[in-house]
């Protein structure tokens, strides 16, 4: 017993001393995350519960939940909100089932395979402001390459796709599609590479079709990545602005107003701070509520 | 490998085209678009191709005294961030790891936390912040935000690097009677240099492709950066002007378009797995 004690202060001390080395390398990264980014949050979380103004005089007041029972009859929000959840589920619904598509065509042995997963990561290396600019070119009602392949077909080759308020919504979800396909497809081909080959050549002995070997055997493998990736574009895609902000700035007449728009609108073109960060704070426990529902389904499904 | 009907491989190499199709097409327009003339662009009867490669949009998209200085300022500030990102990281990384303090669970914590709440919430405080320190409308002010919201997620990619460096080597070195500084610095340095390389050109795609941060804090046309100024353009006369546009967003591109061919193979690998480690 005093034989395995007797090391001990020495270690303890070395730990101690490891642990003060540890803290001093990590501090210059934590300080400043700290000052500009949690403490902001917790800032941001707050303003939420008053009448915050921009402009240099304004003073602010703790309201309480004041800002929630204007927003509770702000139509406009709500209408909003709706706007990004469709947004955010189709982008995210499409963006899996494109995405999965060409994954599971990646990973066979194809031929011209590496253009084409050379072409599906192009788009993660644009910058969203020149992503919006190419597809506004585009889809220019004029000049654009849609609009002239149509002509060529005879069809109706005059359409504004992103200044009519039935089809704008749509359009931008097509594009929202098209810039968020890497992320999502190089995820579920390394996730499908990650499948042990022997598990689907076991099944094709059995007999199993292709599609009862996708089905039964690829698709549950792959379960915990898809729920990780789909979990993670709804996040992106609720959030994302600046694709939406350069196509259409929410319009024509708001039908393509994302929340996060008409956050931004509230905050820096009405200068309302209290009532935008009201919104976030809105966004957030909505958005975190589905979240929450969405993976406790996906891991009770797990365990069953 | 496994028998399938006839028709299985035409059908698929049908839908590898479509994808093709609708993943490339954009960005070979944008392409050729660069290179046409208005007249060829605006033509009733347009020809896919240009009729020559002549320079002329490109020049036009330089010559715009605004789109230069804008990519000055983006060069400037995510070169700074990216300076300031990997000096602060790589030790904190390294510590991490080494050191296993509870941190790397609070910064992975952080990390995914940041990704859920909308930028509202951060951008207005934010902004307030800066502006009682005089930092609004400077590249110092972005620079500091950018770094910040850069520092979780390179934090994270080295600690997976780190990571994957045997802790054998550097007690190997120790007892050689080599010093931890020198340690560092002869052992891990080098070994770490390719994933070194990698999170900092992350970090610079990142602060340079940026927009909604610099749009809000930065209202001087003077101090304005690419993304911003490429918007702006679009509303202005993007319209009028399609050829320069198309030549703008294409250069704006090119530093990411490098780095992602660049780190292709260690995207659809490397990267992936060093995510898991970390």
């Amino acid at each position: 017993m005093t034989a395995l004690a007797a090391p001990a202060p020495p270690r303890a001390r070395r730990r101690s001393a490891e642990g003060r080395d540890a803290w001093l390398l990590v501090l210059p990264a934590l300080l400043p995350v700290m000052l500009f980014s949690v403490y902001p949050l917790v800032y941001g979380v707050a303003l939420g519960f008053t009448d915050a103004q921009a402009g240099l005089n304004a003073e602010t007041h703790f309201n309480g939940l004041d800002n929630y029972a204007a927003l509770a009859g702000n139509e406009l929000f709500w209408n909003s909100f709706k706007i990004g959840l469709v947004w955010a589920f189709s982008v995210t619904a499409l963006q899996f089932l494109a995405s999965l598509g060409l994954a599971l065509l990646l990973n066979l042995d194809l031929r011209l395979r590496w253009l084409a997963r050379t072409l599906a990561l192009i788009p993660w290396a644009m910058p969203p402001v020149i992503i919006a600019i190419m597809w506004q070119l585009m889809l220019n009602p004029n000049y654009g390459p849609v609009n002239r392949t149509l002509e060529t077909l005879g069809l109706p080759s005059s359409v504004n796709w992103l200044g009519e308020s039935a089809i704008a919504l749509p359009v931008v979800i097509v594009v929202g599609v098209w810039a968020g396909m890497p992320q999502t497809t190089i995820t579920l081909l390394a996730g499908l590479q990650s499948v042990p080959a022997e598990l689907n050549e076991a099944a094709a002995i059995d007999g199993a079709s292709t599609w009862r070997r996708f089905w039964h055997v690829t698709l549950p493998a792959l379960r915990p990545i898809v729920t990780a990736i789909t979990t993670l574009d709804l996040i992106w895609n609720f959030n994302s602005f600046a694709l939406v902000f350069v196509l259409t700035a929410g319009g024509p007449g708001g039908t393509t107003m994302l929340p996060s728009l008409f956050a931004y609108n509230e905050a820096f073109r009405y200068g309302n701070f209290g009532y935008a960060a009201a919104m976030g704070n809105v966004m957030v426990v909505l958005i975190g509520a589905f979240l929450f529902l969405y993976l406790r389904a996906q891991m009770r499904r797990r365990h069953q | 490998m496994t028998k399938r009907s006839p028709a299985t491989r035409p059908l698929q190499y049908l839908a590898l085209a479509a994808y093709m199709a609708f993943l490339g097409f954009p960005l070979v327009f944008l392409l050729t678009t660069a290179f046409k003339t208005d007249r060829e662009i605006r033509s009733p009867d347009p020809a896919f191709l240009p009729q020559s490669l002549n320079l002329d949009n490109f020049t036009a998209a330089i010559e715009r005294a605004d789109l230069f200085r804008a990519a000055g300022n983006s060069l400037l500030t995510a070169a700074t961030t990216t300076a300031i990102v990997t000096a602060v990281a790589l030790p904190a990384a390294y510590a991490l790891v080494r050191f296993r303090t509870r941190l790397r669970a609070a910064a992975t914590g952080w990390i995914l936390l940041s990704q859920v709440f909308p930028f509202i919430l951060i951008i207005i405080p934010l902004f307030l912040l800066l502006k009682n320190i005089g930092l609004v409308n400077t590249l110092l002010g972005l620079v500091l935000v950018y770094a910040v919201w850069a520092l979780p997620f390179a934090l994270w990619m080295l600690q997976g690097y780190v990571a994957a460096i045997p802790v054998e080597l550097e007690e190997a070195s120790a007892v050689d009677g080599a010093g931890r500084f020198k340690t560092l610095r002869k052992i891990v340095l080098p070994l770490l240099a390719p994933g070194l390389v990698a999170t900092s050109l992350f970090t610079f795609i990142n602060s340079w492709n940026e927009f909604f941060f610099a749009l809000v804090l930065i209202q001087d046309p003077d101090m304005q950066t690419l993304p911003l100024a490429l918007a702006r353009f679009v509303g202005a006369e993007g319209q009028v002007q399609l050829g320069p546009l198309a030549a703008a967003a294409l250069l704006a591109c090119l530093p990411s378009l490098v780095f992602f061919m660049l780190i292709q193979k260690r995207l659809t690998a490397g990267l992936l797995s060093g995510a898991v480690k970390g």
